[in-house]
């Protein structure tokens, strides 16, 4: 029904499998927008948030996609700035998960906002004192370059490539993408880190607060980091996760690997750098406010030493160095193994500065302020997580996201084809020499 | 918000932070325009109709 939208060279399973397997992931979006449209409706009182969680588990989710959709600046910033060529064949996959992510970003905040109708006035009466003032312009511009980087994609899908205006504009656009990649490379250095700003920033929550360098806490470095080294792991995952579902090699290994090592050492220096902002947090900066590091961890019945432990040490050091190793980043499980806990690490690391830094106590007559989502927050969490799948599995259907598919797919054509084409090229050798049949007449 | 906009101070705050905004639109603008006018002049002499 739908052969004429298929990428050339590719196969693809019949509409009726595509759309019967989309149906739960369509089910869970309708509720995601049920939710949504309660929040908008009916008000913020359909969520748990209150005076003590201004930021909840939207913030959370916002914060963790954006550091997920990292990859696709990052990459961007390898491919046409730093010049690693063999990443064209995961770009345009990246491109589509940053799309994906930073769109779920943007809907997150127009549900969190509460009266997404004047959603506008953060640009026209934007505060300049405020860190998320920087935020809302760079996450809306650099949705823009995204949306630039995807439109390429869109356009390059067999029907409207035959158009010459697209076909035109499509290689216009592949032309100076350098610009508009450098760009975003610019607009997430400074979103990525102002988000981990604005908890460094809190004199008064000493659990937030670091050390800065001018005017930038140590939390707005790490932040731009840890994007830039998480997210190409997201991307990685994603990949995989869409070469098990659909049972095809989608990206040549020496691809993965070269974006795994990269993704490796920016995750290991990141460690480096994270072990000792916490080290220094914890022997300087705390006790200066008077708090000492048992305060943040103990007294309560969810924040324990855990958190640290796996935040910094299972799911950042054990990732980085699985990764570091070409032995280890080579072996297909433990590569699993290592994007599954760099991505629960960054995500982890967004949790802690979003929700324990509201969680923990301020002064000694206050106690540990714990916080549950509502459903309606669960669900509308949830709706961007089954938006990118119907994303994913839509481009993937209709667009030539990895060029390297038909490569490592060859398509065998049905035996009856095969038994034709034979027996044509019998009677082609068997006539009169100079004859001409039908065919090549 | 632009400078001649009745909340608009000329102090620091407001010269970087809208300075870059609009920095940055304006590079994601003018490269559009550019793709979209080449675009249309190429596709006027039937530059990528082989595609038919």
């Amino acid at each position: 029904m739908d052969a004429a939208l298929i990428p050339k060279g590719v196969k693809r399973c019949p509409i009726w499998k595509f759309m019967a397997g989309l149906t739960p992931v369509v089910l869970v979006l309708l509720w995601g927008i049920y939710a949504m449209l309660l929040c908008w409706l009916k008000g913020l009182n359909q969520t748990n948030m209150n005076n003590a969680y201004g930021f909840a588990l939207w913030i959370w989710a916002d914060l963790a996609v954006i550091a997920l959709g990292g990859g696709a600046f990052f990459s961007g910033f390898l491919k046409y700035l730093v010049g690693k060529d063999e990443l064209k064949n995961i770009i345009n996959f990246a491109v589509l998960i940053g799309f994906i992510c930073y769109s779920s970003a943007l809907l997150i905040l127009a549900i969190d906002i509460g009266q997404p109708l004047r959603g506008w006035f953060i640009f026209w009466h934007a505060n300049v004192h405020s860190m998320l003032t920087e935020v809302a312009f760079c996450l809306t511009a650099y949705f823009f370059v995204l949306c630039i980087e995807y439109i390429p994609l869109v356009l390059e899908n067999r029907q409207l490539d035959r158009v010459p205006f697209f076909h035109n504009l499509t290689h216009n656009m592949h032309e100076i993408m350098a610009v508009f990649a450098a760009t975003g490379a610019f607009l997430s250095f400074f979103h990525q880190g102002s988000l981990g700003g604005v908890a460094g920033v809190l004199f008064g929550r000493p659990f937030g607060f670091r050390e800065h360098i001018l005017i930038w806490p140590f939390t707005f470095f790490l932040f731009t980091w840890s994007a830039a080294a998480y997210g190409p792991c997201f991307t990685i995952l994603i990949t995989r996760i869409t070469e098990a579902v659909t049972g095809k090699k989608l990206v040549k290994d020496n691809v993965v690997w070269l974006l795994a090592k990269i993704s490796g050492w920016m995750m290991l220096t990141y460690s480096i750098a994270k072990t000792a902002d916490t080290i220094y947090w914890a022997a300087v900066t705390a006790p200066a406010k008077g708090f000492v590091l048992s305060d943040f961890y103990t007294s309560n019945a969810l924040y324990g030493y855990w958190i640290l432990v796996l935040e910094v040490g299972i799911c950042g050091w054990l990732p980085a160095l699985l990764l570091v190793f070409k032995k280890t980043r080579e072996n297909r499980k433990l590569l699993w193994l290592a994007v599954i806990l760099g991505v629960i690490g960054v995500s982890l690391n967004r949790w802690v500065m979003v929700l324990q830094v509201l969680a923990v106590p301020v002064m000694p007559f206050i106690k540990w302020i714990l916080y549950y989502p509502s459903w309606q927050e669960v669900a509308t969490t949830l709706l961007p997580v089954a938006y990118g799948i119907i994303l994913v599995a839509f481009s993937y259907r209709y667009l030539p996201v990895f060029p390297q598919e038909a490569e490592l797919n060859p398509i065998e054509p049905p035996k009856g084809e095969v038994a034709a084409s034979e027996s044509e090229t019998t009677s082609v050798a068997d006539a009169p020499e100079g004859e001409l049949q039908p065919a090549q007449a | 918000m632009f400078p001649f906009s009745f909340e608009w101070i000329w102090d620091m705050g407001h010269m970087v932070f809208h300075g870059g905004l609009w920095y940055a639109l304006t590079i994601i603008g003018l490269g559009m325009t550019y793709c979209v006018i080449k675009a249309v002049v190429d596709s006027s002499k039937g530059k990528g109709s082989h595609h038919h």
